[in-house]
């Protein structure tokens, strides 16, 4: 089965996709794009959330036929999302987003000044940018599926209250549980949209 | 393994009468896991995410019918004033992610015992309709779920939307669970008072084979209302009253034990919430009468 969709912002197709493969599956294995993450394949981690035209899903309960013709935005297209929100774009136009070789291509390399640890180098989200400020990524397995679903929460509603941020995070669970620090960068990134605190 | 993907709902139809044994996935957080688990290997699934119809509402006047897709967080959102019983177990499913795309049509496909929107759909009022190529028959919550995992739809039939009675009193859904997100009730509670006909009635999750009504409990309470004008007073119910709905509401169990719980715990905890929930309805009662 072939599935077209849209990923970050550009079209895509997937050929020879099995019929019970799942959305998380084909944006891994076949898009190449790792950052969703594969975990409990049942809904309870909430490792692999994506955004289904605007909302957030566990994409391993989404069957790939499912997106056919679907928008899609991964963690890995966060950084495009926030900078098209900034300039009150329109990503399904295709003018921005993230391409896939452009996702994939992205590492940690001192000499082209990209640093894993502060973030500096390199395009990020400003909830990407509040995580690694708060130190809110430990082994960072579920820091995508946290990610994708905090800046949905902070588009919708800016100024959260902790009960808002832990009910939009409740499906996403953290092994290590690294929780306070988590609301801790999801407050800060509200704070910095808000521009009550500068970066 | 085929994927049909029917455009509309006459193709659904249509699809579904072909194939029976077809596997309809639509938010797909039940069918999903079965597939990831290796558990189903259907030959056709049959997605109804193309049918815009089944994620929409609309007011038939003393009752809404909801679209069998529509998810547990738009009920949530904007269904909360003439559904609330349902409103309320919609937000205790799952998380964020699960109620985006799961809906009411699942839950009764499933027919799990566990599903949290039948102790709400039975406590309001609910019929199902069930439609195939041969025609759409109404069938009664009541007579909906047939046993565990087992409903009354035939092969060739697909839900098409349910048909809720809108709340005429105070409404509650109360459901025991280790969390508060990502929760497969122990079990549940849910409680519909109705002023109009001054009945009360009730359903039950995850504590027998199927959801269940509380029957001998809603026979008993509603003539002990009856009997003792309460309806019509605004004092507060007798405690020996309150004490006796929730015996026979743990009575009306018939649970199992697992990993989640004890059948002697589910009983216990039925009738804490019965007795809990009855509370809270009948004083907001109430406060609704005060305020009038």
């Amino acid at each position: 089965m072939r599935v077209n969709f849209t990923v970050n912002g550009r079209r895509q197709e997937a050929d020879d996709v099995w019929e019970g493969e799942s959305l998380l599956y084909v944006l891994r294995e076949r898009m190449g794009l790792p950052g969703s993450k594969n975990a409990c394949e049942q809904g309870e981690c909430g490792s692999c959330t994506v955004r289904l035209d605007g909302v957030p899903v566990c994409s391993c309960l989404v069957a790939a036929g499912q997106a056919q013709d679907r928008d899609i935005v991964t963690v890995e297209g966060l950084a495009a999302l926030a900078a098209c929100r900034t300039e009150g774009g329109d990503c399904a136009s295709g003018a921005c987003g993230t391409g896939l070789d452009e996702a994939r291509q992205w590492r940690a390399d001192p000499a082209r000044g990209t640093d894993s640890q502060t973030g500096e180098g390199t395009e990020l989200s400003p909830v990407q940018q509040a995580f690694i400020d708060a130190g809110a990524v430990q082994c960072g397995f579920c820091t995508p599926g946290l990610l994708v679903a905090a800046d949905e929460m902070l588009e919708a509603n800016p100024s959260p209250s902790d009960a808002d941020i832990r009910e939009a995070l409740s499906g996403n669970l953290c092994r290590c549980t690294g929780y306070e620090k988590i609301l801790d960068a999801v407050r800060l990134a509200a704070a910095r949209q808000e521009g009550t605190v500068s970066r | 393994m085929d994927f049909l993907r029917p455009a509309g709902w006459e193709e659904a139809l249509a699809a579904k009468a072909e194939h029976p044994a077809a596997v309809p996935i639509a938010g797909g957080t039940d069918v999903m896991v079965e597939i990831n688990f290796d558990h189903r290997r259907p030959d056709h699934l049959l997605d109804l995410g193309r049918i815009e119809e089944l994620t929409a509402w609309e007011d038939l006047g003393d009752s809404v019918r909801l679209g069998a897709s529509v998810p547990y967080s738009r009920i949530m959102k904007h269904l909360r004033g003439d559904l609330p019983g349902l409103a309320l177990a919609s937000h205790t499913v799952a998380s964020p992610q699960i109620r985006n795309r799961g809906g009411v049509g699942g839950n009764l496909g499933t027919a799990s015992p566990a599903g949290d929107a039948h102790p709400a759909l039975l406590a309001a009022g609910a019929e199902i309709e069930a439609e195939s190529v041969r025609g759409t028959r109404l069938i009664p919550v009541d007579d909906f779920y047939t046993g565990v995992k087992r409903n009354a739809l035939a092969p060739d039939e697909l839900i098409r939307a349910v048909r809720i009675r809108k709340a005429d009193g105070p409404q509650q859904f109360s459901k025991v669970g280790t969390r508060n997100a990502m929760v497969i009730a122990v079990c549940a509670f849910g409680i519909a008072l109705h002023p109009e006909t001054r009945t009360v009635r009730t359903g039950i999750g995850s504590a027998a084979p199927t959801p269940i009504r509380a029957k001998a409990a809603e026979e008993f309470l509603n003539a002990a209302l009856e009997e003792g004008n309460h309806w019509e007073s605004e004092a507060p119910l007798p405690d020996s009253l309150v004490k006796q709905f929730a015996t026979l509401a743990a009575g009306a169990c018939n649970p199992i034990d697992d990993v989640r719980g004890t059948a002697a715990y589910r009983r216990h905890a039925i009738g804490v919430l019965a007795r809990r929930t009855l509370g809270w309805t009948w004083s907001a009662r109430e406060r609704s009468t005060a305020c009038a």
